[in-house]
């Protein structure tokens, strides 16, 4: 069976020979246009005058637009209706789209962008939390809180109390392909849409709205991003429509990428937090209660961030059973780009909270963070425990982080490394290493439950090949190979026999994004809907025509098994059902059973389950500039029944670096006029090739799903991206190593901020 | 200007309206080679990287920063040009193997960079791909992919068809428009004082693509004889402005082994081999790597105009931010070093360790005679809006003992010498700071004292 199996990439092998087509490969009709904005230059006020007459005289230019040339919506939103595709008199940040040229290159429209002579009456800008907080601009009339058991009561009479604050930076997706949409006119009102989205369908629907036009006339494909990270699950709307626009304006093909700089200038980035909190806890480190306010920096719009930090309130627990919780969430608005979707949505914000709080408890107590951490779990689920809750009362009855923590501490030989950093230490009177544990417990499902439903069409040819099209998108992450896999699987055919299609909205309408870690369980579960519906037509019909049972036949290696002694090549089977007229068509539905959420009482069952996963990592520290380096990275991930080992191990390590980038080297620098500085690959430092750990062990827990999931899979790609916690958690203890009783380390963790740290010490 | 060059194997003869078109661009835009990539078109992400060959060198460079005319004579292999007929590369296959695309987007970069490492046996892949950012896969199974292809030693076949294609090129087939000789060229910029030099163009193709700057009349130094190279003088090493910094590295390696490990952090190897080391002084920059440590070793710049040939110290050159002695009309012809200087130390503090630029360089050369500082010579990058000598706090050390207390009782003279600014790579207090602790460090490193985080190693027990 294909399902399970460590199979490379569907596309591996266009990757490596360069023959890959993303959105600005696709070869274009020699009349194709190009597009470029204008960008606002300040972060706060109106537009007084707008010269565009350098602009419309440069070279290449065919046309200029601005708000009122727009003939129906300007609206880029995901659903707030607050986010004008070009600015109408209001600018609400530094790079706001103002402008759009329509050139004949991509040269000479970004060129001929800059050419504007625009005058605004600038207002202060509102920047940071205690500017939003002063002028109680947010979204939302005021903080969302939940609540659980009597956190105020519990915090009075706690043995032990601390508070602390802590800053939390924001991220850049850096998906190296950056933003990017094609328009292409059709005959009558249609529009063919090629982008780089991880959400078709709201390419299709806001397309719709800017063309005052029914959905029926869009079709959007997509067949890979050059990654996505939540980046392109609604920033690629102002590309998608302004090429629709253009194009309906000239009638010619149009196309739209952001330069680098533009795409960072222009689209949302996780949301930066600050995090303030009040714990109660006993001498042994078990914590009885914990206040949390999160503060969410949120940019000028409200794109996805009530989601966004709702789910980072629905993770402050982690893995950890903590009665008494209370969290205030604030949602500010600021004069930045609007922040948005980044893997993990909100939940490693949520995550890093409860972790830094855990560490503050274990310095204060003088206990090894590990015993701290695992003094507080959960319970691992088994028939003699009682179930614990949530928060938010979503029972967790999964539960695995004792023993997934137990096997990793045996595999990467905690104590005894422990020690020996210790002993090291001692000899070292520049260089300290420190090492760190840290879990994630993770959440998996749409908390908006209507989302959580996918659609597949599969079609058997009669040549016995298969052709496959779900909703899902592949940025990357393999899910098309997983599907694919669960297709042969279903037919009993080889992986090969399955075509692989670009995602459709003509092929299967009302999609998701692919988001939230859902795609495979969602579309996975969609596609064997669909094979199944034809292997049923084609059961019932073989066996009734070799006078058997339909659950005398199987469907395995290439063959079907008709009763116990007939067998017949998969091909001859389709062959013999088209020639009696038996459907080998078929859509598939899926959509997530027993979820219900309350988001404003913060009361249900959010998700479907919780994806486990635990990191420890070493790390070596320059007490005299700050400078740090990650030596070693163990990680243990639940994935549950794997459908593809291979794959899955791709999406840990690589959701590993790149959360270890979060907290170390990637650092968003914002001046006092708004204006981003961090805008380059220059400026805005990822991890790099040296930055991995140069050990770097990753393993998948066995550890089946309990729930029905697609052969007892879970979701992958967001989960792992916590475990880089554990970095951060390591630069800290080198710090304590280094002396300092209880580090206040600032994420993120920049050579700066750690000297700064050390220092305070 | 007509330029030809080979393109995986085809002769490519092209008349370019403009000097400053890219590689990316025409690759992408006239001939449809779509697997090169642009994914920030400022050098930084290696997603353009493509194999330039001719008869001395193969080397990865970065397609969205280099000239049409810098191609002239040479041969270029493209991610669709690199496989064995119809078959893959080794890399490619081992690539497909170890799982080591997700995305896929990054990935012509990194086969392109590791095909040309592959021919020239560099098997240091940190240091081979340090210009090749993944944002998926967190580079562990690009590095295995990397290794296995490696233990397979077989040549590429179009490595020998390319260059016996090239030797076949009569000389004059390549139709130059750039100067030979540094004579020509001195005649020339005395005609046209207004010419904009162009050496690597690794900051001068950043004035194209993200500036959108028309450079006007421009020149190509690279055919320019007797610019590049390394010679050993009765006193000192002479090293041609266009040697690369690539192979600036290589010959500190042997003679400044503290220069070699700041140059290999100097930007990335695609940046190495086109940028060089008279560019990275010319351009003024106050946070170019070189210059500090150039000035350490208390280096002299020759400079040529017309017929005439002077020679000053590198530390007098950099006048002020933007502002360099340079006469109009002027070129910088060479840089002379001294033959040893064991007690060098360059430190570089970055955010990231690889393909950063400086929040503060440091670089320390102290004379010790008897125990005590004889001679200091101390210059910073990052602190000043040129790199700069540490005046106060050499003269503060000169004849006191080597010690941590030494340097310890330096506060308040790092403070003379320097006010640097804040900006998005460190703030003013933090580079101060570090300075300060890279006078420690200095001392510790001297003794013998393990002081940098990239030399520090999991224990063997723990393996």
């Amino acid at each position: 069976m294909s399902v399970a199996r460590p199979l490379p990439h569907d596309a591996a092998r266009e990757h490596v020979s360069g023959k890959a087509r993303y959105i600005d490969d696709i070869p274009t009709p020699s009349n194709t246009l190009h597009l470029a904005f204008g960008l606002s230059t300040i972060a706060k006020g109106t537009i007084s005058q707008m010269d565009l007459s350098d602009v419309l005289a440069a070279k290449g230019v065919v046309a200029v637009l601005t708000a009122k040339d727009l003939p129906f919506a300007n609206d880029v939103s995901p659903s707030a209706h607050d986010e004008p595709m070009l600015a109408t008199d209001e600018v609400h940040y530094v790079g706001q789209p103002v402008f759009m040229v329509i050139a004949t290159s991509h040269t000479h429209a970004r060129h001929a962008a800059r050419l504007a002579k625009v005058t605004y009456s600038e207002t202060t800008p509102i920047l940071t939390i205690e500017e939003a907080l002063a002028a109680n601009s947010r979204f939302e009339d005021g903080p969302r809180i939940y609540t659980s058991g009597d956190p105020q009561t519990a915090l009075i009479s706690a043995p032990n109390r601390l508070q602390g604050s802590v800053d939390l930076g924001g991220q850049e997706h850096f998906y190296l392909e950056g933003q990017a949409a094609l328009a292409l006119p059709q005959e009558d009102a249609e529009m063919v849409i090629h982008s780089s989205t991880q959400h078709p369908t709201e390419i299709q629907h806001k397309v719709a709205e800017a063309l005052g036009v029914a959905m029926h006339e869009v079709r959007v494909e997509v067949r890979r991003m050059g990654g996505g990270f939540g980046g392109k699950e609604s920033q690629g709307n102002a590309l998608a429509c302004a090429c629709a626009i253009a194009a309906r304006l000239t009638g010619r093909p149009c196309k739209m990428r952001y330069d680098r700089d533009d795409d960072m200038i222009i689209t949302g980035k996780r949301h930066d937090f600050r995090i303030t909190y009040d714990v109660a806890f006993d001498d042994t480190g078990r914590i009885s209660a914990v206040d949390f306010i999160h503060y969410a920096r949120c940019g000028w719009a409200q794109d996805l961030s009530l989601p966004v930090a709702d789910r980072a309130m629905l993770h402050a627990d982690n893995g950890y059973h903590i009665p008494h919780m209370r969290i205030e969430s604030h949602r500010l608005k600021t004069n930045t780009q609007s922040a948005t979707a980044f893997r993990g949505f909100g939940g490693p914000q949520g995550v890093f909270g409860i972790e830094y709080v855990l560490d503050h408890v274990a310095r204060a107590t003088g206990l090894d963070p590990l015993i701290v951490r695992q003094r507080n779990f959960y319970h691992d689920s088994t028939p003699a425990t009682a179930t614990q809750s949530t928060h938010y009362g979503q029972k967790v009855d999964d539960f695995c982080l004792n023993a997934l923590t137990d096997k990793l501490l045996a595999s990467a030989d905690y104590s005894t490394r422990r020690a020996e950093i210790s002993q090291w230490n001692a000899t070292s009177p520049i260089l300290k290493r420190g090492i760190a544990y840290s879990p994630v417990k993770f959440g998996i499902s749409f908390t908006l439950t209507h989302l959580n439903q996918a659609g597949a069409l599969v079609h058997v040819y009669q040549d016995g090949s298969i052709r496959m099209n779900h909703g899902g998108t592949e940025m990357g992450q393999g899910l098309f190979q997983k599907t694919a896999q669960v297709a042969a699987s279903r037919f009993g055919v080889p992986v090969s026999q399955v075509k692989i299609t670009a995602t459709d909205t003509a092929k299967v309408p009302n999609t998701s994004a692919t988001a939230a870690s859902s795609g495979s369980d969602l579309n996975g579960m969609a596609v064997q809907a669909a094979c199944d519906t034809i292997r049923s037509n084609m059961s019932g019909f073989l066996a009734t025509h070799f006078g058997t049972a339909k659950d005398q036949i199987g469907f395995e290696n290439g063959q079907v098994l008709i009763g116990h002694d007939n067998t017949m090549s998969f091909q001859d089977a389709a062959k013999l059902c088209y020639e009696n007229r038996i459907s080998l068509s078929s859509t598939g539905f899926y959509k997530t059973p027993d979820i219900e959420w309350d988001r404003i009482k913060g009361q249900g069952r959010p998700f479907y389950y919780f994806a486990y996963g635990a990191a420890i990592t070493e790390v070596v520290i320059d007490t005299l500039t700050g400078e740090y380096k990650i030596l070693r990275a163990d990680l243990l991930h639940d994935a549950g029944n794997s459908l593809n080992p291979a794959l899955d191990i791709g999406q840990v390590q690589g959701a590993y670096v790149q959360g270890s980038g979060w907290l170390t080297s990637e650092e968003l620098v914002w001046d006092d006029a708004g204006r981003l500085r961090t805008h380059a690959p220059s400026t805005y430092k990822i991890p790099a090739t040296a930055d991995r750990p140069k050990v770097f062990n990753t393993a998948l827990f066995e550890n089946e799903n309990q729930q029905a999931t697609i052969y007892r899979s879970k979701a992958v790609g967001e989960p792992p991206f916590m475990l880089g916690i554990s970095t951060f958690l390591a630069i800290s203890d080198a710090i304590a190593n280094a002396g300092v009783g209880v580090p206040m380390l600032t994420a993120p963790a920049t050579p700066e901020n750690v000297l700064l740290a050390l220092t305070q010490g | 200007m007509m330029i030809s060059f080979l393109l995986n194997g085809e002769t490519i003869r092209v008349d370019t309206p403009s000097a400053t078109q890219s590689l990316l661009d025409f690759l992408r835009d006239q001939r449809h080679l779509t697997g090169t990539k642009e994914g920030c078109n400022e050098g930084d992400c290696g997603a353009c990287t493509v194999i330039v060959i001719d008869a001395d060198s193969v080397k990865a460079l970065n397609a969205c920063i280099l000239f049409l005319p810098q191609l002239n004579g040479k041969a270029v292999r493209t991610v669709e040009g690199v496989g064995t007929g119809a078959g893959l590369h080794p890399i490619q296959t081992a690539m497909i193997d170890h799982h080591a695309s997700q995305c896929g987007f990054c990935t012509p970069g990194f086969v392109t960079s590791l095909v040309a490492a592959d021919i020239n046996k560099d098997r240091d892949f940190d240091t081979v791909l340090a210009g090749n950012l993944c944002r998926c896969t967190g580079y562990a199974p690009i590095i295995k992919a990397a290794q296995t292809a490696a233990q397979s030693d077989t040549m590429p076949e179009w490595l020998a068809t390319d260059r016996q294609a090239l030797a076949a090129w009569a000389s004059d087939e390549v139709a130059l428009a750039q100067p030979r000789s540094i004579e020509e060229l001195a005649t020339h910029l005395e005609k046209h004082p207004h010419t904009q030099l162009i050496a690597g163009a690794t900051d001068v193709g950043l004035w194209v693509t993200k500036q959108m700057r028309d450079l006007g009349e421009v020149v190509f130094l690279n055919n320019v004889a007797g610019m590049s190279g390394i010679t050993e003088t009765q006193t000192h090493m002479r090293i041609g402005a266009m040697t690369t910094i690539e192979d600036c590295r290589l010959f500190a390696s042997h003679r400044f082994p503290s220069l070699e490990a700041l140059l290999r952090r100097y930007a990335s190897t695609q940046i190495r081999m086109a940028a060089t080391l008279g560019g990275n002084i010319a351009n003024g920059s106050p946070i170019g790597d070189s210059p500090p440590a150039l000035i350490a070793l208390d280096a002299q710049l020759e400079l040529r105009r017309g017929s005439t040939t002077r020679v000053i110290d590198l530390k007098d050159f950099f006048i002020d931010y933007g502002k360099q002695d340079l006469h109009p009309s002027e070129f910088v012809t060479a840089i002379f070093l001294p033959k040893s200087a064991p007690n060098l130390r360059c430190y570089k503090i970055s955010k990231r360790m690889d393909q950063d630029i400086s929040a503060v360089c440091g670089c320390f050369n102290l004379t010790i005679e008897d125990g005590n500082i004889s001679n200091a010579r101390i210059a910073f990058g990052g602190m000043a809006g040129i790199p700069t000598r540490a005046h106060n706090v050499e003269a503060a050390l000169m004849n006191k003992p080597f010690t941590i207390e030494t340097f310890k009782n330096l506060r308040g003279h790092w403070e003379q010498d320097f006010t640097p600014l804040s900006d998005m790579r460190a703030s003013a207090e933090y580079r101060l700071r570090v300075a300060e602790n890279l006078g420690l460090r200095y001392v510790h490193d001297l003794e013998g004292t393990q002081t940098q985080v990239h030399e520090a190693q999991v224990s063997e027990v723990l393996l």
